[in-house]
């Protein structure tokens, strides 16, 4: 934000940064070589939906837009829940081996946003992984910063730190890591997790 | 990027902004002039005297900003909590701060019967942000939400830094006030050893009192507008990041709704934080012409039309 902009007293909504989630499927090559985790094919896009008609019909067409094409190639239609803090999530389901596929249904949903103009609306991607004791695990993307960090919930509102610092280790510099720790913040009963 | 916006900025909002900061630093450049000038007629006389308020009056709004975070919670009698302690309420500043790409504020709770919220802080990385448990307990998370953005937005126009320097020149015609009626009150034993500025002493006095008398009634009401503009530019930016303004508009109803039914004795009790707050804490007679040029905060009217410009901004098809 410009001095003159904090002068007036005019925030700029901040615009999303969409490239860099196509670093993911690369990343998962690494994660499952280095720590074992394999994607589980689900992933979501998180957004903070805008009151009234017009969002409402964007909202829909891209549903509609992924259940056709999840339609043709044999996938599940996506989901659409919304969270305790008035969150939309929408929940794209894949084969496990389908990561490609996943996060070009994720950018499809991100770019429509922006195409209509809610890109500033938009929170955070998440691709979901397991190891093989089923423990859990999510990369998650900061649309706004345009960085990824680790996150792994054990039961009872408890995450795993030592486990998140591994995977960020194991991954290593495949993607663009946030670096201030005060934003790694809790998804708890992220759908798709 | 080539994307389109829907975040048009008001320019009404933003034109009546810059008038009013325009006209505080004319005040400002007029202020100086006169003193310079009468500096310069008199002799150094009262240099010192200006000297010196300078000096008191920079101290104190740099320490006011300094230590802006802890004299507020301190007065408000707030308490610093961590995710732990208040899960929901760290999860709503999480997110916003996400959406807004903003550090995240230190998080507090004070107790008190005013459902209340305020941000303060030097800086966005030094900020803390406090809500009062009755405004937890009243407000649903859309309402709590709407109130957060509010004071994020404050957050992030640096509204603490701006408003203390644009208090500067009000505190320095104010220590000029009270030290050039000490200054006539007590100058005579000093003009009687310095001899060669007698006579000049009392009339320059005089004449600086008055001036910093206007200059800080005039200033006062600027400072007074300008804090109501910036709680409009918070209101909007705030339901701009949410999406709701909605919410804000019903949260800022219940909070109003709550302030009107608390007794004024502790209301009072709240006064001075009363520029950051997210509704005034003191009203003065709600009707009158006269209370809207003095308060902080302008009235639940014009924010909930204000927000109804957002709202249909937002909603405009295609």
């Amino acid at each position: 934000m410009g001095f003159l902009d904090t002068l007036l007293g005019r925030t700029k909504p901040v615009q999303p940064k969409l490239d860099d989630l196509f670093a993911l499927p690369s990343a998962a090559i690494t994660l499952e070589a280095g720590a074992g985790f394999t994607p589980t094919g689900s992933g979501s896009v998180c957004f903070r939906p805008v009151e009234g008609r017009s969002f409402a019909d964007v909202q829909k067409d891209v549903t509609d837009l992924l259940d056709m094409s999840a339609g043709k190639e044999g996938a599940l239609p996506v989901e659409v829940s919304k969270d305790d803090y008035g969150f939309t999530w929408v929940v794209d389901s894949r084969m496990s081996s389908e990561i490609d596929a996943l996060v070009t249904d994720l950018h499809a949903v991100n770019s429509a946003l922006v195409d209509n103009g809610f890109g500033p609306q938009l929170l955070c991607t998440l691709v979901a992984f397991r190891d093989p004791e089923e423990r859990r695990l999510a990369l998650i993307y900061l649309f706004k910063r345009g960085t990824f960090y680790p996150f792994a919930p054990l039961s009872g509102e408890k995450r795993d730190n030592a486990l998140e610092l591994q995977v960020k280790g194991a991954i290593g510099p495949d993607l663009k890591w946030e670096q201030d720790l005060g934003r790694w913040f809790p998804v708890w009963g992220a759908p798709g997790l | 990027m080539a994307a389109r916006t829907r975040y048009a900025p008001d320019r009404g909002l933003t034109a009546r902004m810059t008038a009013t900061m325009f006209l505080l630093g004319l005040v400002f450049v007029a202020f100086v002039a006169l003193i310079v000038g009468l500096m310069s007629h008199y002799g150094a006389s009262s240099a010192l005297i200006v000297f010196v308020a300078v000096v008191v009056g920079g101290g104190f709004a740099i320490g006011s900003l300094f230590y802006s975070d802890k004299i507020a919670l301190r007065t408000a009698g707030a308490v610093e909590v961590t995710p732990e302690q208040a899960p929901e309420l760290h999860g709503v500043v999480d997110r916003l701060c996400a959406l807004a790409d903003m550090p995240k504020p230190r998080v507090a709770i004070a107790r008190s019967p005013i459902p209340n919220a305020f941000a303060t802080g030097r800086s966005a990385d030094k900020a803390v942000l406090c809500v009062t448990d009755s405004l937890l307990a009243r407000l649903n998370k859309d309402e709590l939400e709407g109130v957060i953005a509010h004071e994020m937005s404050h957050v992030a126009h640096k509204d603490v830094q701006v408003m203390t320097i644009a208090s500067f020149l009000a505190i320095i015609a104010a220590l000029l006030i009270r030290f050039s009626f000490y200054g006539e009150l007590f100058g005579g034993g000093g003009r009687g050893r310095g001899g060669n500025n007698n006579g000049g002493a009392l009339p320059i006095l005089a004449i600086l009192m008055l001036v910093s008398i206007v200059v800080y009634a005039i200033s006062f009401l600027l400072i007074r507008m300008l804090s109501r503009y910036r709680e409009l530019a918070a209101d909007r930016s705030g339901a701009l990041l949410t999406g709701q303004p909605s919410a804000l508009k019903s949260a800022l109803i219940k909070v109003s709704e709550g302030m009107n039914r608390i007794p004024t004795r502790d209301l009072r009790a709240a006064e001075p934080l009363n520029a950051f707050f997210f509704a005034p804490a003191m009203k003065l007679n709600a009707r009158s012409s006269l209370s809207t040029i003095f308060s902080t905060h302008p009235s639940l009217e014009r924010r909930l039309e204000e927000l109804d410009k957002v709202q249909q901004q937002l909603s405009k098809a295609g």
